[in-house]
């Protein structure tokens, strides 16, 4: 079981809540704008503590309400392209990619093995001069070289044009059938849904 | 007046303003971040403590700093204590003064710095692996830089003009407490005294644009996000 989920979040006088049991590859949390996806992604991640439930990546429980458990978001050991690329402006490409590395990992050699992503030539770059599609890479990049156990994507192919959203879905693509990392993520796309998809959980 | 005197004045005044805004900046970061980010009771009340200097009369400033620095005063038995010496009459008590006086100037605008760090940045960072030490030191104090640089270049402007506190607290002493406002007060007073305030008030105004235009050049530099050095 790559996700075992069960939250729920009070927000002024609703509620956000979620079961998830999902096998490996890349599950879709499907619906509406406004249903609290992007809220469910920041659950699992830790930025964003749940009332009630539980989350289980893998072997791992990261929360649960019951047991009083809740790691801190840096040890979750999770790799989140949010729906900003929210790249460090202060910071090169080279230093963004870097920052979640290990000190004593080569940068050029973990680029290598992404050159799906095609960012190698971007190394220099300040962040504010990339292109959409660039930074959204550069994203991705990041979160993948961060060593995570699972990825969260949260509306990844939003604000592209077609061409850039063609060639992020094939990495995305990528990521769940070559890297094979559990991927959990948010869209309100049903093309993309179901073309990316292991599984789609909707949500009202 | 001669030149020896007046280069006197000057670089008196720069020490006392760069020792003012050296010891004042780490209380008015803190004190700024605490502002920014911090959820506790008081919170109201102290912003209002610390923006006291700036509306209070200086003379008040002055006067209680001479309660609190006196040799009878809590302070002033510290200093006693510590190095055997009193700050009144003394730079170091023209520096205290001007760095009471500059201290709200300073936290308002690092705590404006502050405000603007995009706290999704930072969420980022943690999700990279980084805990809240290193968030702060890599994300949250490289984008406020230059806000924190244009308070402190703000700040000894501030300082450099102190006045009313100084002159109450450490009174007007040459070579010790008589900076560059109370020696223009001081050069007025005196029939020949012309020359001399026209040169003290020209180093006075010169000093005070550069630092307005340094300040406002870093602040906008923290408002596009750029990294500083």
């Amino acid at each position: 079981m790559s996700f075992d989920i069960a939250v729920a979040l009070h927000r002024g006088d609703r509620e956000i809540a979620c079961r998830i049991a999902a096998g490996e590859g890349l599950t879709i949390l499907f619906g509406p704008s406004g249903a609290g996806k992007t809220s469910i992604l920041h659950m699992v991640a830790g930025l964003l503590r749940p009332d009630r439930g539980h989350i289980r990546v893998g072997d791992s429980l990261l929360f649960d309400a019951e047991g009083g458990i809740d790691v801190p978001v840096e040890a979750r050991r999770c790799g989140v392209v949010f729906q900003e690329p929210r790249l460090f402006p202060h910071l090169r490409v080279a230093a963004n990619l870097r920052y979640g590395m290990a000190p004593d990992v080569d940068l050029a050699d973990r680029i290598a093995e992404l050159d799906f992503l095609g960012i190698g030539h971007l190394l220099d770059r300040w962040p504010r001069t990339l292109s959409g599609g660039e930074a959204k890479r550069v994203a991705i990049g990041r979160a993948l070289l961060s060593d995570p156990q699972f990825l969260l994507l949260d509306e990844p192919l939003s604000s592209l044009d077609p061409a850039r959203r063609e060639e992020i879905m094939q990495v995305i693509e990528r990521l769940r059938d070559v890297v094979r990392l559990p991927i959990l993520m948010v869209t309100h796309d049903r093309e993309e849904a179901e073309r990316l998809g292991s599984r789609i959980i909707a949500m009202a | 007046m001669d030149s020896g005197q007046f280069w006197t004045i000057v670089v008196l005044s720069l020490q006392v303003g760069g020792v003012a805004i050296l010891a004042t900046l780490p209380i008015a970061f803190a004190l700024a971040y605490l502002l920014a980010r911090g959820r506790f009771r008081g919170k109201l009340l102290l912003d209002g403590i610390v923006h006291l200097p700036l509306v209070l009369p200086p003379v008040v400033t002055g006067w209680l700093l001479l309660l609190l620095f006196a040799p009878s005063g809590p302070f002033g038995k510290v200093t006693q204590a510590l190095f055997g010496a009193t700050v009144l009459f003394h730079w170091t008590g023209a520096a205290i003064a001007a760095g009471v006086m500059a201290l709200p100037l300073m936290v308002r605008a690092m705590r404006l710095s502050i405000e603007a760090v995009d706290r999704r940045l930072e969420d980022a960072a943690r999700t990279l692996g980084a805990d809240r030490r290193r968030v702060f030191a890599t994300i949250t104090l490289p984008l406020s830089l230059p806000g924190i640089l244009a308070g402190a270049v703000l700040g000894f402007a501030r300082a450099l003009g102190e006045f009313g506190a100084t002159i109450t607290f450490v009174s007007n002493v040459p070579g010790q407490t008589r900076t560059l406002p109370l020696a223009i007060y001081s050069a007025l007073q005196l029939p020949d005294g012309e020359g001399m305030v026209w040169r003290l008030a020209a180093v006075s105004v010169l000093l005070a644009l550069a630092a307005l235009v340094g300040s406002e050049l870093l602040a906008r530099r923290a408002g596009r996000g750029l990294h500083v050095l």
